[in-house]
């Protein structure tokens, strides 16, 4: 394993060694078994090349003196002592020859360039690799693979190669091996390191961003390198995941601001009015007359928290078991005769259509309080200008939703603030400044989301149109 | 304490009730009882679940008030364990969830009504009057099919409704409100109950949309005459009845 300090990924990655302790370990789990298989397989593939080429060159030279043999024992036995002397001669003296050695039954030299043999080698013929010395000498300095070989009348024939050459390309192919695996490590444990540690640094970079994240860094992202792999998927899912957390977030933060919004001016005026009465109340009738007003903003906070805590939960998707089928067109006139009466006080008139098939899946009481926090604000906003015409209540099918309107005829809501309104309802405290508008609208659009509807304002010129889709029961569905 | 009461004119007065107050928080529950019992009945308290559900057992009372969170045994399953044991008095919930889908868990869990908190108490007397009174109503028989109180007098099947013998004519929703009214007779009933009875609906009206409806019937029953019928408890809500002995 090369030191550590060498390859600057692995330096960078001791930098943060406290972090990541533990992937750390998988680090260097992973690029060790990744050396451990790589080398094994390098040892195979190199050792299996090197013993490959030694048998080679040894099978050549086997063959080479077989065939020697063969030839000198075909001269010998066609030519006699005479002929085998005189080839022997001859091929001794050419370059880079064979080794030749003709002998008596005795042992005793009659021709060829071997000037010694270990003493006792050839009374046992057959194939051997043994010491010899070169002709002229008698030290058995070289080493060579013979082949004894008796001829017919005793004497024996030697044939043989010297193994130097031999002994040479075997000690280059076992350097060559040696290398091979050497680079073949080298490149394994620091490839190993830079695969591992890139991708673990990634991990790393995650955990950083999530850690960051979690000390409430909520507009943090993680990284997302853009070429899809695995890594790349979890940050876009974590990413995602963190996008829906902040939505929530936000809305929390809406409630909460609403709460504190829709609460303290009620509270406000309780409070002002329980400090009037003690200090300035004349009599029981007084009293009387103040806890009353109190008693009465205290409804009036109630009502403000029930609506509160009631988008709180429908945000919260709690309420799908009170699904069930319902005539929306029935709730509609139901809820218009309801407030008909207060419009009609108003000075309003309260018109109700409904057109089609009306019939849809959902939350008879959660439209019903919906439609009626509608008409509520366009009694309310609608008698600011009742010149100008009652309020409208349409429910009609269209093909697979169904459209309801409540318009009024009231002071509308400019153009550039309705955005801001459906965009989170937030109070419109210039053009509709009674309490309570905000987060009445804020109800339904919770309702209308529950049902998977849409909510738009609409300038109903002039006037205030609201439109609320809702998705129809199919056409044809049991009834 | 009287009234005139339906068809065949016997005469059910209201006495105290007995009623079984269950709820954990000590100040709420003395709060109720001393306001019931201002109200001139006899609560009982119990403050967890396993000591209401004893209570209740062997109690001869005229309704329970559970609150749906309790030690040990929590409200619900209280009430259906009463279910299982056939004690069939009647049991209004009280509940900090206040929301539609916990209204429909409680009265399938055999609760009778269903008041979410914070309420004003005016309307929890009313209610607990009126689901005692089913109580004290013997068991199968049949509504009335005509109601009178002092000279109104409202028929059911005919759909008519006279004063002193003067025919009055009524809107659909109108001869509903008062048949609501005159089952009641005597009875404070109040603006939700309205919504809930006659129109079918628990959220909140907002504004005094059932007062304009109630002023309109008002107008129609008890316009020519000296004696109103129609009277408003305030703070509370509608009471129908012939004489003005009940201190409003």
């Amino acid at each position: 394993m090369p030191s550590a300090s060498d390859a600057s990924p692995v330096a960078s990655f001791r930098d943060r060694a406290k972090l990541t302790n533990l992937f750390r370990t998988t680090a260097f789990k992973l690029s060790f078994a990744y050396l451990l298989i790589f080398t094994t397989f390098a040892f195979l593939a190199l050792g299996y090349v090197a013993w490959n080429a030694n048998r080679v060159l040894d099978d050549q030279m086997v063959s080479t003196i077989e065939a020697e043999i063969n030839g000198l024992s075909e001269q010998y036995k066609s030519g006699g002592l005479r002929r085998l002397i005189s080839v022997v001669e001859r091929r001794a003296g050419e370059p880079g020859a064979s080794l030749y050695l003709v002998t008596t039954p005795a042992g005793e030299h009659v021709v060829g360039n071997v000037g010694a043999l270990p003493a006792g080698l050839l009374a046992d013929p057959g194939q051997v690799e043994a010491a010899y010395a070169r002709s002229g000498s008698h030290t058995l300095e070289h080493r060579a693979i013979m082949r004894i070989f008796t001829l017919p009348g005793g004497f024996r024939l030697v044939v043989g190669r010297d193994v130097e050459e031999r002994d040479r390309l075997r000690s280059v192919i076992g350097r060559t091996f040696g290398t091979s695996l050497l680079f073949v490590i080298v490149l394994g444990v620091v490839g190993g390191w830079f695969v591992a540690s890139r991708v673990l640094k990634r991990v790393d970079d995650m955990t950083e961003t999530a850690r960051r994240i979690m000390a409430g860094d909520l507009g943090g992202r993680l990284a997302v390198a853009g070429n899809g792999d695995e890594l790349d998927r979890l940050a876009q899912n974590l990413n995602e995941m963190l996008e829906r957390i902040g939505e929530l977030m936000r809305g929390l933060r809406e409630v909460s601001d609403n709460i504190a919004h829709d609460l303290k001016t009620p509270l406000t005026r309780l409070r002002n009015r329980a400090d009037e009465a003690v200090r300035s109340a004349l009599g029981e009738d007084d009293l009387r007359l103040a806890m009353e007003g109190v008693i009465e903003e205290s409804d009036g906070l109630i009502r403000v928290f029930n609506a509160l805590l009631m988008i709180a939960r429908l945000e919260g998707v709690a309420a799908r078991d009170l699904m069930a089928e319902f005539d929306v067109g029935v709730t509609a006139r139901e809820v218009g005769e309801l407030y008909e009466a207060v419009a009609a006080d108003e000075g309003l008139s309260l018109e109700i259509v409904t057109v089609g098939d009306l019939r849809l899946v959902g939350s008879r009481e959660l439209i019903g309080q919906a439609l009626a926090n509608l008409i509520d604000n366009a009694v309310k906003y609608g008698a600011v200008n009742r010149q100008a015409g009652g309020i409208r209540v349409t429910a009609e099918r269209e093909a697979t939703t169904i459209r309801l309107t409540v318009a009024d005829r009231g002071p509308g809501i400019p153009e550039e603030a309705r955005g801001r309104v459906l965009d989170r309802f937030v109070r419109l405290e210039d053009s509709r400044s009674r309490p309570g508008f905000g987060l009445g609208l804020s109800l339904v659009a919770a309702i209308v989301r529950l049902h998977q509807g849409t909510l738009s304002l609409n300038d109903n010129a002039p006037g205030l149109a609201v439109v609320v889709t809702l998705p129809a029961l199919a056409v044809g569905d049991p009834a | 304490m009287g009234f005139a009461s339906p068809a065949g004119f016997e005469v059910v007065s209201f006495g105290p009730m007995r009623l079984l107050i269950i709820e954990d928080d000590r100040e709420a529950a003395s709060y109720l009882a001393k306001a019931f019992r201002e109200a001139g009945h006899v609560p009982d308290l119990a403050h967890d679940g396993l000591d209401g559900y004893a209570l209740a057992r062997e109690g001869d009372y005229d309704m329970l008030i559970v609150d749906r969170m309790l030690p040990k045994l929590d409200g619900l399953s209280l009430i259906r364990s009463l279910r299982e044991q056939t004690v069939t008095t009647p049991v209004l919930i009280l509940s900090a969830l206040g929301q539609v889908d916990d209204r429909v868990k409680g009265l399938r869990a055999g609760g009778d009504d269903y008041l979410p908190k914070p309420y004003a108490f005016s309307e929890l007397l009313a209610r607990a009057e009126i689901l005692a009174r089913r109580r004290t109503a013997p068991v199968g028989t049949t509504e009335a099919t005509a109601y009178r109180v002092g000279d109104l007098e409202l028929d059911r099947l005919s759909h008519r409704v006279t004063r002193a013998g003067h025919e009055i004519a009524l809107q659909p929703r109108e001869f509903r409100l008062l048949e609501y009214l005159m089952r009641h007779a005597g009875q404070v009933v109040t603006r939700t109950m309205l919504l809930e009875h006659v129109w079918d609906y628990h959220f909140d009206p907002q504004t005094n949309v059932i007062d304009v409806h109630v002023s309109r019937l008002r107008a129609k029953i008890d316009k020519d005459f000296d004696r109103p019928i129609l009277h408003t408890i305030r703070g509370a809500g509608y009471v129908v009845r012939a004489d003005d002995t009940r201190g409003a």
